[in-house]
C-alpha cells in the first residue's frame, strides 16, 4: 500500500462524497485537510486543558501554557531552528509576512530598495508594496522566466547595497517552481540584505532546514501542513529578531509597562501580543507529530510522483495546457493547466460536479498571471493523502470537459 | 442544471460581443474575486440605445449574462437600465447559479448601468 492509501483513512473528510461523488480533494495547496489526529487533539484540548496561556496561575492555565509552549518546541524540531526563540507563532504566513514587512519598514529610508519576484503570492507583495510606499524606498521585481523560472541574472542585477530586504517565495503556489533558496540568500546576503522566504507550499511538502536555508525569515502557515486554521510561524534568525523593534503592541509582548512607555519582553513571545491561537498551536503540534511520523522524504516522493502522473496524463490531452516547470523533480505538488476554450472557473465548477476538487483562478498571483498573459488556471495540487486513482478520476475528468461546450 | 443551455449558447455564440468604435458610453470593470473583465460600450441617440456591444476575457456565466443584458437593453429608453435587477436576468439565464458565481451574472449588469449612468437625457 502507498503512502496515499495508507493516511486516506486517518482523513474524515475523504469519505465524504460531492455531488453524488466520492470526493476526490485536490486543492491541499489552497488548504490541507485534517488527519483525526489533528482534531482530536484540538478537541481534547478544548475539552481538558482550554485557558489563557502564560499568565494563568491555576492548573488549567499551567497545562494550556506547556501544550502551546511544546508546540513551539515540535515546530523548532520540524524545520530545523536553532532556537525555541527563533519561532514566532503567527495567524498565518500573510500575518507573519505583515509582522516583518512593518518591523523593517519602519526602518527603511527613502531611496532604499526591496526586491520580490513576479511569482509571489499577493501575501508576499502588498505588505512590501505598502512598506515601500510609507517610506519612499523602492520595489524591484525579479521577472519569471520561459514560464516557470526566476531570472537568477536579472536578480543579481537587482541587487545593491541599497537592497535591505528579498522576499521570495520558496515554491511558487502556482508553478510549482522550487527556487534556489540557498543560492538567493547567500547573494543578498553579500550585499547586506535580508532575506525573508515564503514557505507556504514548501513546509507542508518538502524536508525543510530553514537554518540551512540562510534565510533571516521563514514563514508558513499550520493549516496547508494538515494543520488548523488561524496558526502560522515566522522563523526568525534570533541575531536579527533581536534588532527589530516590534510590529505590533498590546498583552503578552511587554516585560514592564508605565503610563508613558514600555519594556519589551523576551523573544519569542515579543512579536506575539495579545492571546495567541493556543488551539492552532496544539493542533499543528499533532500536525507536525503526523508528518514527521511519515518522513518528509517520503512525503515529497509520494507527491512527485502524483505530480508525474498528473503531468503525464495532461501531456495525453491535446486541449490542455500545463503551467511551469514540466520535469516534476523541479517542483511541487502542484500543477496548474488550462483547458482550451474553457474559462478556468468554468472548467472548476464542471469537474465539481464529478466530484473533483480543484482550485481555479489567478491564485493570489496576479503578475504572474500578467507575464503569463492569462487570466487565471485550473490547478490541482497534492497532499499525503492524495492517490493516483485521485488523479486517474481528475484526468478522466478534464477529458471529458471537451464535450461540456 | 449547473450551465444551461442558454448559458452554452450564448457562450459558444455571442450575439453582442464585440467593439463599437462610435461609442457614446461605455464602462469596464473586474471581479475582484476571479479578476474577469468586463467592457461594454453603447452607442445612444434620441434617449434610447441603439446598439450595444461587450469584450471581455470572462467565464461562461459572465459572457452569456451580457450577451443576454445587452440584447435585452437595444432599442430600450436608456432610463430602463436602471430598473433592470439581477432576479430577471438570472431568469432567462435559467441555470441554478451558486451564490459564489452570482457575481459573474451581476458584473455585466453593473458595468452597464455605470456606462449609462447620467446619459438618460442625452440625445
Amino acid at each position: 500500500m502507498n503512502l496515499g492509501e495508507l493516511c486516506r483513512a486517518d482523513f474524515p473528510i475523504l469519505r465524504r462524497a460531492v455531488n453524488g461523488e466520492p470526493l476526490v480533494y485536490l486543492d491541499s495547496a489552497a488548504s490541507s485537510q485534517k488527519p483525526v489526529q489533528v482534531i482530536e487533539a484540538v478537541q481534547r484540548y478544548y475539552e481538558r486543558s482550554h485557558s489563557n496561556v502564560h499568565r494563568s496561575i491555576h492548573t488549567l492555565g499551567e497545562e494550556a501554557t506547556e501544550l502551546y509552549e511544546a508546540a513551539r518546541d515540535a515546530v523548532r524540531g520540524f524545520v530545523g531552528a536553532r532556537f525555541r526563540e527563533e519561532v514566532i507563532f503567527t495567524r498565518g504566513t500573510t500575518e507573519a509576512i505583515n509582522l516583518v514587512a512593518q518591523a523593517i519598514g519602519r526602518t527603511l529610508r527613502p531611496g532604499d530598495e526591496i526586491i520580490v519576484t513576479e511569482m509571489e503570492h499577493h501575501s508576499n507583495l502588498i505588505p512590501w508594496q505598502m512598506a515601500c510606499r510609507d517610506r519612499g524606498a523602492v520595489l524591484k521585481a525579479v521577472s519569471v522566466i520561459g514560464g516557470a523560472y526566476l531570472d537568477l541574472d536579472g536578480f543579481a542585477r537587482h541587487l545593491a547595497s541599497r537592497t535591505r530586504v528579498v522576499a521570495v517565495t520558496h515554491v511558487s503556489n502556482v508553478l510549482g517552481t522550487i527556487n534556489p533558496i540557498e543560492e538567493i540568500a547567500r547573494q543578498a546576503h553579500a550585499v547586506g540584505a535580508l532575506v525573508l522566504v515564503d514557505g507556504a507550499q514548501a513546509v507542508p511538502h518538502l524536508p525543510v532546514d530553514v537554518n540551512a536555508t540562510g534565510a533571516d525569515f521563514y514563514v508558513f502557515s499550520g493549516h496547508k501542513m494538515l494543520g488548523p486554521t488561524g496558526i502560522g510561524v515566522l522563523y526568525g534568525r534570533r541575531e536579527v529578531l533581536d534588532t527589530l523593534e516590534p510590529a505590533w503592541g498590546g498583552g503578552e509582548m511587554i516585560k514592564e509597562v508605565w503610563i508613558d512607555r514600555a519594556q519589551w519582553n523576551d523573544l519569542p513571545w515579543r512579536f506575539e501580543p495579545g492571546t495567541p491561537p493556543i488551539a492552532g498551536a496544539v493542533g499543528l503540534h499533532a500536525a507536525v507529530e503526523y508528518l514527521s511520523k511519515l518522513g518528509m522524504d517520503r512525503v515529497s516522493a509520494h507527491e512527485r510522483q502524483l505530480t508525474a502522473q498528473c503531468l503525464d496524463g495532461l501531456a495525453r490531452l491535446p486541449e490542455a495546457t500545463v503551467y511551469g516547470p514540466i520535469n516534476p523533480e523541479l517542483k511541487g505538488a502542484v500543477v496548474a493547466f488550462n483547458v482550451a476554450g474553457l474559462h478556468p472557473h468554468d472548467g472548476a465548477a464542471l469537474l465539481d460536479q464529478r466530484g473533483v476538487a480543484v482550485r481555479a483562478g489567478h491564485h493570489c498571483a496576479q503578475p504572474l498571471m500578467k507575464r503569463l498573459g492569462i487570466v487565471g488556471t485550473l490547478r490541482a495540487s497534492f497532499s499525503v493523502y492524495s492517490t493516483a486513482a485521485d488523479v486517474e478520476r481528475l484526468t478522466q475528468a478534464v477529458a471529458a470537459l471537451r464535450d461540456e461546450f | 442544471m449547473l450551465y444551461s443551455n442558454v448559458i452554452r449558447e450564448r457562450f459558444r455564440h455571442p450575439r453582442y460581443r464585440g467593439t463599437l468604435p462610435a461609442a457614446d458610453a461605455s464602462f469596464e470593470d473586474v471581479n475582484p474575486l476571479c479578476g474577469d473583465r468586463i467592457r461594454i460600450e453603447c452607442r445612444i441617440g434620441d434617449g434610447r440605445v441603439l446598439e450595444a456591444r461587450f469584450t471581455g476575457d470572462s467565464c461562461a456565466i459572465a459572457a452569456a449574462s451580457a450577451d443576454l443584458l445587452l440584447e435585452h437593453i437595444v432599442g430600450q429608453p436608456v432610463a430602463t437600465v436602471h430598473g433592470l435587477e439581477l432576479p430577471a436576468l438570472l431568469e432567462r439565464l435559467q441555470a441554478d447559479i451558486r451564490p459564489t458565481r452570482l457575481k459573474c451574472v451581476s458584473l455585466p449588469l453593473g458595468v452597464l448601468q455605470r456606462a449609462l449612468n447620467g446619459k438618460a437625457v442625452a440625445t
